[in-house]
């Protein structure tokens, strides 16, 4: 095949096409759809909507709610460790306040409960990979903050909850809009570096679903610029990690509640047991169960552990029905499908266009429109671009923000999309960039309410699995925000809780997953499987066909 | 079926090239990621996989290829396998991280050689730029570290994933990624001043300015947020007005 800066020569036809149109574009504007037009891209073209791609949970406090195959195959699963493998009564880490996960929540958990009174030595932080192994690092395009005087916490507050389709729970959308500028200043005080204008006003930017510019933005590395300021803080405060060791299954005390953790080092494949006064249970979202066989956007750990955790333990789930395809997923080349194109792209002026280099649709609708939109162009029109693989995509024109903003722009401010792209010859300040919907984040999940607590005594969660902020839809730049805003409440709650000096009562215990063992036998299951799956499996039938055990089985009965 | 049907079916449906795995060969798609390729030959990754998209660090590779004496490196998961390349991933990179207190301190060079003395003693001899996955000019961050040269040290590592590759290439021991970390911590903090914007809209919500219009909002029916939403979006801007 001939290719040509990147694309293959049969693409160049169609990437002229945009090349001609995008003068006459530079001013066009689409309009974005009314409520009964979105009504109809959703119900005809998201695949929340596609009943195929979900069944009824048949378990448990949620039983009956209707969500993705991917997500009942975890719940309806024996647990990967058994409980009389693990001798519960050899505690190995006794402490305050155990964080299970190391993403943005975590780590804002854990400092927010140091700020607030619990001594470092007093906290655990646990993590499947390395501390920063999380969905935060490769957040890119921003975090919302109504800090400017033409815009309010109200305004911040109508968007995300019409976003969310009105689905949202109320006082979960004010902590959200309330605390944002709160997370910007603590996040400068530690020494973040937010983009400002020469003025020294924050550059700040809209996203899909939002009616102004709020969108705090470190180039498009605004997670990884977060990220890993958390992490150098809580190394400095020096709280305590265990790296490669996530929780397997929650423990309780003899009054059921919360009272710790076991867990699995992936390396040595031991099990150690933490006994915790207060749980902090941030363990992100789905991603890598691949819902409705979309490629995802998430990093290698996002197996949602902690939902599968939580609801064995007896926690209330919430609006896990709805799970975010981004737009804009690369679709082109194959080595990156469905890595994350940055919605900042189309905040900073990027349209999308079908083959005929003609606008498809207003490029800043909230996501779960927008994607539907493509999905649309793609799937019941002619008007798509097709790879050598045969996957259908459209054209995100990133050459017109350097027409917009000046040229050098999509350099300077798209660093990281214009690396990833030349790493496969592809300029994306000169042609567009192929793109397709794929699974970015976990709408729902554990219900929290404004201070983090769940229906479970002991057991906080914050974060991508936590429902309930969103609704059934998230806007853009309110995950970076969520995770800082409720890492910091159910850090401060932790802290409340630890000088409560709570006793646990009497033995730990897995009776819990005994419990729920016994309902799955009694479900007449198809097939059996185990979770938390902990790591997805990627190596090829060739060789899984072969695999043999030796001294040691996976998992352990 | 057998080992010669698998491999002839694989070969009908995509080009394959030869790599080796930490010295061992495996015959790997030819359109695949370094990544993708350690998982296709049968290995399931514990350390050497993160984000798997060019954010996190984990995955640095050091790689040599057929007749070429030059040692590469690049991130398994942004970089496409060529034939013949010799690979191994780097697990870990033990590089000590200096504690200290942000709030302590002051964005100069004094600051950096106080936790990380080694910077002095580079040797300019360009390593660590020509190792790096991101095309950073570590070098010059380093240097302009050194100097008190704080932004500009700032705005050149400003791209860093922190996987690691300058610190293990670096004859003068440097972590050079840590420093990094420090000296943007350092510009975003003191030189980078927030606008008194910012502190304002904290002040009107710690005085409780809006308690009124989110207790108004939240009273609010599904249907009443509709209606506010699709058709009265801008109201509450021109209230405060």
């Amino acid at each position: 095949m001939k290719m040509i800066d990147g694309y293959p020569d049969y693409m160049r036809k169609s990437i002229e096409n945009v090349n001609k149109t995008r003068a006459k574009r530079l001013n066009e504007v689409k309009t974005d759809l009314t409520e009964a037009e979105r009504k109809e891209v959703l119900d005809n073209y998201h695949p929340d909507y596609n009943p195929k791609f979900k069944r009824d949970i048949s378990w448990g406090p949620n039983k009956g709610d209707n969500v993705p195959n991917e997500v009942v195959d975890i719940l309806e699963a024996y647990p990967t460790v058994h409980p009389d493998d693990v001798d519960l009564s050899q505690i190995d880490y006794d402490v305050g306040v155990l964080v299970i996960g190391a993403g943005g929540a975590g780590n804002s958990a854990a400092l927010w409960a140091l700020y607030e009174g619990v001594p470092a030595d007093q906290i655990l932080i646990v993590t499947k990979l390395r501390l920063g192994d999380c969905n935060t690092v490769m957040a890119q395009g921003g975090i919302q903050a109504a800090d400017r005087p033409e815009d309010s916490p109200l305004i911040h507050y109508l968007d995300a909850i019409g976003g969310g389709h009105f689905d949202n729970k109320p006082e979960l959308v004010k902590a959200l809009v309330g605390d944002a500028p709160k997370i910007i200043k603590w996040h400068k005080e530690l020494g973040m570096m937010y983009d400002q204008n020469e003025d020294g006003s924050f550059l700040e930017i809209s996203g899909g679903g939002t009616s102004r510019n709020r969108m705090h933005c470190s180039k498009d590395y605004t997670g990884m610029e977060i990220f890993r300021t958390l992490k150098d803080e809580v190394i400095n405060k020096e709280i305590p990690y265990l790296e490669f060791s996530p929780a397997v299954e929650l423990l309780t005390d003899e009054t059921g509640r919360i009272a710790g953790a076991v867990l699995y080092n992936v390396e040595t494949k031991q099990y150690f047991i933490v006994r915790s006064k207060i749980t902090v249970l941030s363990t992100g979202g789905f991603g890598r169960l691949h819902v409705a066989g979309f490629p995802t956007t998430n990093h290698y750990g996002a197996t949602a552990d902690g939902v599968v955790m939580a609801y064995r333990a007896g926690a209330k789930l919430r609006n896990l029905e709805s799970t975010q395809f981004h737009p804009t997923g690369a679709a082109f080349p194959e080595q990156i499908v469905g890595l994350l194109i940055t919605e900042k792209v189309r905040s900073m002026g990027g349209q999308v266009l079908g083959r005929d280099g003609e606008q498809i649709c207003y490029p800043l609708e909230p996501r779960d429109v927008e994607a539907s939109s493509l999905i649309k162009c793609c799937t019941s029109t002619d008007n798509y671009i097709e790879t050598p693989t045969g996957m259908r995509g459209i054209w995100l024109d990133s050459p017109l923000i350097d027409e917009i903003h000046g040229k050098g722009t999509v350099e300077k401010n798209l660093s990281a999309m214009f690396r990833m792209m030349k790493r496969f010859g592809i300029n994306i300040s000169k042609d567009p960039i192929l793109v397709y919907p794929t699974l970015h984040y976990q709408n729902g999940g554990v219900e929290i309410d404004e201070n983090c607590y769940t229906s479970l005594n002991g057991l906080l969660v914050a974060g991508e699995i936590s429902g309930g902020v969103h609704g059934m839809n998230r806007l853009m730049g309110n995950s970076l925000l969520e995770i800082n805003v409720f890492g910091r409440r159910a850090g401060i709650t932790a802290a409340k809780e630890y000088k409560k000096k709570v006793k646990l009562s009497g033995k730990l215990t897995l009776d819990h997953v005994r419990k729920v063992m016994k309902i799955l036998d009694s479900l007449d299951l198809k097939e059996k499987r185990y979770s938390p799956i902990i790591l997805p499996e990627y190596r090829s039938d060739a060789v899984r066909d072969r695999l043999v055990q030796l001294y040691e089985q996976e998992p352990t009965w | 079926m057998s080992k010669t049907q698998i491999k002839e079916k694989e070969e009908n449906e995509t080009p394959m090239v030869k790599v080796y795995i930490m010295g061992s060969s495996h015959e790997v798609p030819a359109s695949l990621t370094i990544m993708k390729a350690i998982e296709y030959a049968g290995f399931k990754i514990k350390r050497g996989a993160g984000c798997r998209a060019g954010f996190c660090g984990a995955c640095a590779t050091v790689y040599r290829k057929a007749g070429d004496y030059r040692i590469y490196a690049a991130l398994a998961c942004q970089t496409q396998v060529e034939d013949g390349m010799v690979l191994t991933q780097l697990p870990f990179v033990p590089a000590p991280k200096a504690k200290y207190d942000i709030n302590k301190l002051s964005p100069t060079g004094n600051t950096i050689l106080q936790f990380y003395p080694e910077v002095a003693r580079c040797l300019s001899c360009n390593a660590c730029s020509k190792v790096c996955p991101q095309d950073i000019h570590v070098m010059d961050y380093v240097q302009y570290s050194l100097q008190g040269q704080i932004k500009k040290a700032a705005e050149e590592s400003f791209d860093c994933v922190q996987c690691g590759l300058c610190t293990i290439r670096c004859p003068a021991e440097i972590p050079q990624y840590h420093v990094a970390t420090l000296v943007r911590r350092l510009h975003g903090k003191y030189e980078m001043k927030s606008p008194d914007t910012l502190e304002a809209r904290v002040e009107e919500i710690e005085a409780g300015f809006y308690e009124e219009g989110f207790n108004e909002l939240m009273k609010l029916s599904k249907d009443e947020l509709r209606h506010k939403y699709f058709h009265e979006r801008d109201f509450i801007d021109q209230k405060k007005a």
